[in-house]
């Protein structure tokens, strides 16, 4: 019997081996250096709004929210994805899914955080964000917004670290790497897990209930998220519809964002044998099934006013169709919607080169999406825009916030990267547990 | 019962005729009547009282020391008291002379483009004549502005107007996107202004009325400051057409400047409606159809349509 658990274990510090997170190549090297060149031109910008005011934006009485709340609801949704593999995934018993929900809970982790930060961003005031705790008010959806975005960061962080603890348990054990850093931080964060049956079963028990518990505050975050337009009056936000059309498309444009990390994750860890094609497959299947979801709620969303042409949501939905915004809105339908739908059905086209070429228009699309949900809106309130120079009649975001922008995307993107290059991205124990590795190898004392 | 007074009287409707129509301040205004000698003087002035009567009275006994509030010593939170502003807008007058745009924006030492009111070229349908439509923000009775904000930095007041606090405001422009009406503006940056250091400096802080404070948000205030001490905010004053009635609904009545009227016989004797009723804001701000305009409509250029 001894013995026997020696063996387990040897094949389990074997797999930890072959998962321990490694350094970085050439290409690596560079992804990390764009980032962080991004980051600080973000910063730069961000400085020079802080000192003139957000005068700097090309946002203007009209269209007061900009790319800022699109790029917010943007990352809102990418980390629906979380609940979406780790909770909806585990609850349905899909057993395929172990390897990418570690890479999902760290999606989820570092969007919820850059959400965060990308309101900040938006507020004209950052200097009096305490105001928020001091005079908070229950009524306003933004402050539900806080609490619920609050709540999802909490327990998305649990379910990232809670499964983490036994595999920084074992990647100490192995040894390998034993840079200072790696110790320290290590013994800290596997809080002195010994591999005990105990608390294995801890564990699983807390991971359970963090999956249950997380599927209601995914869906309230982005339904508040959503409410934060539609509990106004404003044509094309005014809807009843708008919570489920918010959810619907967050899951797809996160599904769209778990296969592009699967495919770059793979590719710079040679993790063929556990990301397979397979992966690819069923990941392929989930997004077309998200994607026929979303298509719903969108000809609801669209073709329902449309019907109607009631006066108001009529110029919106003409700009959308065939005026100012057209090229945008078809594009986007099509190539962030549409087309994949159709390529990912084949079988051929859930090989992973193409649903990772499909996944970045998805992702690349639901950013324009968001676009499109904020800005056409409100260049079409009810009072006529009249009397303001002609400039502040259309949105046309200046250098600055794009820089912002893509500083915050740029932000998620290191956050994860730096993750994956600290912890091992795949779970170790998980897997070992699939493949019928006996894990808890150690005796209760 | 509509009184219409044609005696040129502006001078002292602009000072105290708001104030003057209250039961509360007629008492205050003849509290010298009793007992005390008081020499007339002969010269006879109009009140209406708030139960629509015109009562005449010897022009040395209205008290013109009507006790000054300081607005910024009251609480900014409460109304002025004994005051529901409220104001009707004549659209059969307007010719967008843009006088009242001008009067708002020296008011509140805005750049001469930027104001809290709109001037907004209206047609309601294609065989439907143009008209202007002058709009503040309408103050409205169940604002969505006010419940949006997460800060409670604006918020309903006792006397109707819905204000800001620009020591508050976290500038997150929900509010903004809350109005319907588009009637909130924002402090994008002080050069929108064009103020200099000691003009900006010169501006008096007047806490209860929307002062300019970098990334918070701004609009019309009904001048509190003005409706307290019984005098007009500056767009009706400014008017040359006697477009917008100001007044508090509590004495039912409203005055342009020019002329008095009851308020509830006005509404419903010309047809009065607030814009966007259906939205179920409730309006301070009641619009006189464009009907039997005064002057004709002529197309100016900074109205054209984007
Ligand atoms: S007009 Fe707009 S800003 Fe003014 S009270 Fe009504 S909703 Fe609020
Ligand atoms: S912009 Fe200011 S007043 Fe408006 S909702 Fe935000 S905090 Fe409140």
């Amino acid at each position: 019997m001894e013995s026997d658990f020696k063996k387990e274990h040897e094949k389990l510090l074997d797999l930890t081996k072959e998962l321990m997170p490694q350094k970085f190549g050439r290409t690596g090297v560079i992804w990390v250096i764009s980032l962080v060149v991004i980051i600080a031109i973000g910063l730069v910008a961000y400085i020079h709004q802080l000192s003139k005011g957000l005068i700097i934006t090309d946002m203007r009485d009209y269209s007061s929210w900009g790319i800022y709340i699109s790029n917010f609801v943007f990352f809102v949704a990418i980390s629906l994805v979380g609940s979406l593999i780790s909770a909806i995934l585990k609850l349905t018993h899909a057993g395929w899914r172990t390897p990418l929900t570690r890479i999902a809970e760290v999606i989820a982790v570092s969007a919820i955080a850059f959400a965060g930060l990308t309101i900040i961003v938006d507020m004209g005031r950052p200097d009096r964000m305490i105001n928020l705790f001091i005079h908070g008010r229950i009524q306003s959806p933004i402050i539900w917004d806080v609490l619920v975005v609050t709540t999802y960061l909490v327990i998305s962080t649990l379910l990232l670290f809670i499964p983490l603890v036994p595999d920084i348990a074992l990647c100490r054990e192995t040894g390998v790497n034993p840079s200072f850093w790696n110790k320290k931080i290590f013994k800290f964060l596997s809080l002195n897990w010994k591999g005990k049956k105990s608390q294995f079963f801890l564990v699983h028990k807390s991971i359970r209930i963090l999956a249950v518990l997380i599927i209601p505050v995914a869906l309230g975050i982005h339904t508040v998220t959503s409410w934060l337009f539609a509990t106004t009056f404003r044509s094309g936000w005014d809807s009843t519809n708008f919570g489920a059309y918010f959810v619907s498309g967050a899951f797809m444009l996160g599904a769209g964002a778990v296969i592009a990390a699967m495919f770059l994750i793979r590719r710079q860890y040679k993790l063929e044998n556990h990301i397979t094609d397979a992966h690819f497959d069923k990941m392929g299947k989930l997004l077309v099934l998200l994607s026929l979801v979303y298509l719903y709620f969108n000809i609801n969303e669209y073709l329902v006013p449309a019907y109607k042409m009631k006066h108001g949501e009529a110029e919106h939905l003409n700009d959308l169709f065939t005026g100012h915004f057209s090229l945008m809105f078809w594009s986007v339908q099509f190539f962030g919607m549409i087309l994949p739908i159709f390529v990912l059905i084949s079988k051929k086209g859930r090989k992973p080169l193409p649903a990772f070429l499909i996944s970045i228009m998805v992702i690349i699309g639901a950013w324009f999406k968001r676009f499109l949900i904020v800005t056409p809106t409100l260049l079409h309130p009810f009072v006529p825009i009249q009397n303001v120079p002609d400039a502040w009649k259309s949105y046309n975001p200046t250098w600055e916030e794009w820089s912002i922008a893509f500083a915050t995307l740029a932000g998620a993107c290191l956050l994860m990267t730096i993750f994956i290059r600290v912890f091992p991205i795949i779970p170790i124990w998980e897997t070992a547990e699939e493949r019928g590795i006996i894990v808890d190898t150690h005796e209760e004392k | 019962m509509i009184e219409e007074e044609t005696n040129s009287r502006r001078e002292f409707l602009e000072k105290s005729i708001v104030g003057g129509l209250t039961a509360l301040s007629a008492a205050s205004l003849f509290s010298s009547c009793h007992g005390d000698d008081v020499k007339e003087t002969g010269e006879k002035v109009k009140l209406l009282s708030p139960d629509g009567t015109i009562v005449e009275v010897d022009s040395a006994y209205i008290n013109t020391n009507i006790p000054e509030l300081h607005l910024s010593e009251h609480n900014i939170r409460e109304g002025v008291p004994g005051k529901k502003f409220v104001m009707v807008i004549d659209l059969s007058r307007c010719k967008n002379a843009r006088k009242c745009k001008e009067g708002c924006s020296k008011m509140h030492f805005l750049p001469k483009e930027r104001s809290y009111v709109k001037v907004e070229k209206m047609q309601d349908s294609e065989m439907a004549a143009p008209y202007w439509m002058p709009m503040t923000c309408f103050h409205c009775d169940n604002p969505p502005c006010t419940k949006v904000c997460p800060v409670d930095a604006t918020y309903k007041l006792s006397d109707g107007i819905v204000s800001i606090d620009n020591n508050r405001c976290i500038g997150c422009r929900f509010c903004m996107v809350a109005c319907p009406y588009s009637a909130r503006i924002f402090n994008w940056g002080e050069e929108l202004y064009g103020l200099n250091d000691a003009e900006a400096k010169a501006i008096p802080d007047h806490d209860a009325c929307s002062s300019h404070k970098l990334g918070t948000v701004e609009k019309c205030d009904f001048c509190p400051q003005m409706g307290e001490k019984n005098e007009l905010p500056d767009c009706v004053k400014a008017c040359p057409n006697g477009v917008f009635y100001f007044g508090n609904e509590y004495d039912d009545a409203v005055t342009n400047g020019d002329e008095t009227l009851q308020l509830s016989e006005l509404l419903k004797t010309k047809a009065a409606f607030r814009y966007l009723e259906e939205l179920g804001t409730k309006p301070r701000v009641y619009y006189l159809p464009p009907v039997n305009r005064l002057f004709p409509f002529k197309d100016s250029e900074e109205s054209k349509n984007s």
